[in-house]
């Protein structure tokens, strides 16, 4: 099985009109995910490589019964584009934008929780969600995840959701769903909600977590870990050896007044149970002797 | 994006909030003539970004002209914590009969606003929650629902501030919460927020950090961008739009998404090199951004071996090919570069580098055996 998604998930892309969004909803369509077309306000009746353009995401569930959207559109529409989903009654919102403002983020993630409870975000700023073999929706290369699991995959960094799915599938070993929550300071779904998930999927035997330096997230996740999670964890907190005071790229990414360095996650990790990699090929052979003994 | 003192203070006045008046000077001459226009008794405030700046002598009162001249002189050139002060703030010097502490955030965990009130302000908020958390009020704010001001009242009221203080208060952190909100700010921090003995509620010191990510709504913001403090290679990376701080080994790196930039720096110090950089290309960088990015790297002269770590998701491996030709085109690369690509169309890229490969370029088909390549490379 899979979480939050699967091969009959139908997808509708807000920004498919744009250049990036047609290029990865182009490419998830081949992948297999059902791509049922994209909006624009203006362009609705038109095509963009064979996929329809509707002119709202209600439009396009009223056609099509898509119960996914994912968004490429600018930051400055992103808070737009993420209620137009959410009123339409979507379940899964998969934000690729990267730049969006975190109060843009605070806001909806609040409105989100209070008023669309059946809805899920994930994101701003995550590559996406891939349920290797069913379906990918965002910008994950396909062909670097093996299928069938037994591992499922979840990571602030999406690069590192890469290297780490990469590093399984040349252990030969599969993912069941690999998400990346994005590394911004308010993710729509993080590291807690993701473990629920795969403790609940019988599928998933084991779970490999990719955090990094900043915020507390990996910290609560930990405690979460001891307290509910009965599968093997590995995990890799990037941003080890990263200086203090420093913002390393993610907004979300900085240690400061000795708070949300790697050593304090690690910790909290390993007194969890989990076993900690210091790089992802570490990490990938920490959980392929995991496999190998399951 | 950080703002110095004096900039916080106009961010904050434009939100109606009391301030004194000052002027930034970059001289002594200057700060002579702003005290002599705003009239003694006059505060002289190094304009730094970094907090400590009373202990390291940064913050003087001066009663009369001559003092002013002597403190400027003083201050202006400081080193504070590694930052050398170049502008001086001279204010109008206020008379306090208390010190408070006053701030909005964003609290990740809880996700929505956070924020905090003490009546013991003057001192680091992280000492008070230390010591005595108790003093510390908080609130937490849906974005949503907004701050009323019957929720500031209990707020001022938890806070135990005197009487005299909180209509005062009860004004000012309302105005407080609209500069947060309004103006998209990571933080808004009043420290002291003062009681005048006149009963006036006041901002004796502001720290404010604006999100870069809300400049297009707020185009404004860009003067402050000419204030950060970078150091050269920062700067230069800054000027080409690359995410990248200056660390102090010999090993370039160069890698795509902070994630992986940050695990590139580290696996690079684990197999015993030492990082000189970390530097994100970002999401879907194209060829023009890769032949910057080592432009950036080869001026660094401390640079002995290059990594450039891309594993491509909405980076494409042909741009990255081709950035890396036209790079080597471009300017002479000083240093030997190892290249590891994977991800998308990254078949596309090694085919096009394969004719490119020699002593200056190699390729790794492994994170790990290339950052132990570069290493060995920077250390030979």
């Amino acid at each position: 099985m899979s979480i939050f998604l699967d091969e009959n998930t139908k997808v509708v892309y807000q920004g498919l009109t744009g250049s990036t969004g047609r290029y990865y909803g182009n490419l998830n369509r081949e992948y297999g995910t059902k791509v049922i077309g994209g909006t624009h306000p203006k362009k609705a009746g038109t095509e963009v490589d064979g996929m329809p353009i509707f002119a709202t995401v209600a439009d396009a569930k009223a056609e099509t019964g898509c119960t996914a959207s994912c968004v490429f559109v600018p930051p400055a529409a992103v808070r737009g584009a993420v209620m137009e989903s959410a009123e339409a009654g979507l379940e899964l919102i998969v934000v690729i934008t990267e730049g969006v403002p975190a109060h843009d983020e605070a806001w909806f993630y609040n409105k989100l929780k209070n008023d669309f409870p059946g809805t899920r975000l994930l994101g701003p700023n995550c590559p996406g969600i891939i349920s290797p073999g069913k379906a990918n929706i965002g910008i994950t290369a396909g062909h670097i995840a093996k299928a069938g699991g037994p591992v499922g995959v979840v990571s602030r960094s999406g690069t590192l959701t890469y290297q780490a799915v990469y590093e399984l599938q040349q252990k030969d070993i599969g993912v069941t769903t690999s998400v990346g929550i994005g590394g911004d300071p308010v993710p729509g779904t993080n590291f807690i909600d993701c473990l629920a998930a795969f403790e609940a999927d019988p599928e998933t035997l084991a779970i490999m977590m990719i955090g990094e330096i900043g915020g507390s997230a990996e910290e609560e996740a930990a405690d979460y870990i001891k307290a509910n999670v009965s599968k093997p964890v590995v995990s890799y907190v990037a941003g080890v050896t990263a200086p203090p005071g420093k913002k390393m790229g993610h907004a979300g990414a900085i240690v400061s007044g000795g708070k949300g360095t790697a050593a304090a996650k690690m910790d909290a990790l390993r007194d969890a149970g989990v076993q900690v990699g210091l790089n992802p090929t570490e990490a990938g052979d920490l959980m392929a002797e995991i496999v190998k003994s399951l | 994006m950080d703002l110095f003192e004096y900039q916080g203070k106009e961010f904050f006045a434009q939100y109606g909030m009391s301030v004194s008046p000052g002027e930034i000077a970059f001289s002594v001459d200057e700060a002579v003539a702003a005290a002599e226009r705003l009239g003694t008794p006059v505060m002289v405030k190094a304009q730094v970004l970094t907090g400590g700046r009373g202990k390291a002598g940064g913050v003087k009162f001066a009663a009369d002209i001559d003092s002013v001249r002597e403190h400027a002189t003083n201050i202006l050139g400081l080193d504070i914590k590694g930052h050398i002060v170049g502008r001086v703030w001279i204010e109008k010097a206020s008379d306090i009969a208390e010190e408070y502490y006053a701030s909005f955030t964003l609290d990740r965990s809880a996700k929505k606003h956070l924020g905090m009130l003490s009546k013991e302000g003057g001192v680091e908020i992280e000492t008070v929650a230390e010591e005595n958390p108790d003093a510390i009020a908080k609130i937490w704010v849906d974005p949503v629902v907004g701050l009323s001001e019957s929720a500031v009242r209990e707020w001022v009221a938890a806070s135990k501030l005197p009487d005299a203080a909180v209509e005062g208060a009860v004004d000012i952190l309302q105005k407080l919460y609209t500069a947060y909100t309004e103006g998209d700010a990571d933080l808004c921090e009043i420290n002291p927020l003062i009681l005048t003995p006149e009963g006036v509620v006041h901002v004796l010191d502001a720290k404010v950090t604006l999100d870069a990510n809300s400049v297009f709504r707020h185009p404004e913001y860009a003067q402050y961008d000419e204030t950060q403090t970078r150091d050269e290679r920062e700067e230069a990376a800054h000027e080409k739009g690359l995410q990248y701080v200056g660390l102090d080994g010999s090993v370039g790196v160069i890698a795509n998404g902070a994630g992986l930039a940050m695990s590139t720096v580290d696996m690079v110090n684990q197999v015993g090199g030492k990082a000189a950089n970390f530097l994100d290309i970002g999401g879907g960088a194209n060829a023009d951004v890769m032949a910057g990015a080592l432009e950036v790297i080869n001026n660094d002269p401390s640079v002995k071996a290059i990594f450039i770590n891309i594993f491509g998701g909405i980076t494409r491996g042909e741009e990255v090919a081709e950035g890396i030709i036209e790079a080597m085109k471009r300017v002479e690369i000083d240093s030997p570069i190892v290249l590891r690509l994977d991800g998308t169309n990254a078949q596309e890229g090694r085919d096009m580098l394969a004719p490119h490969l020699d002593d200056s370029l190699m390729m790794e088909s492994t994170m790990l055996s290339a950052a132990k390549q570069a290493v060995a490379l920077a250390s030979s």
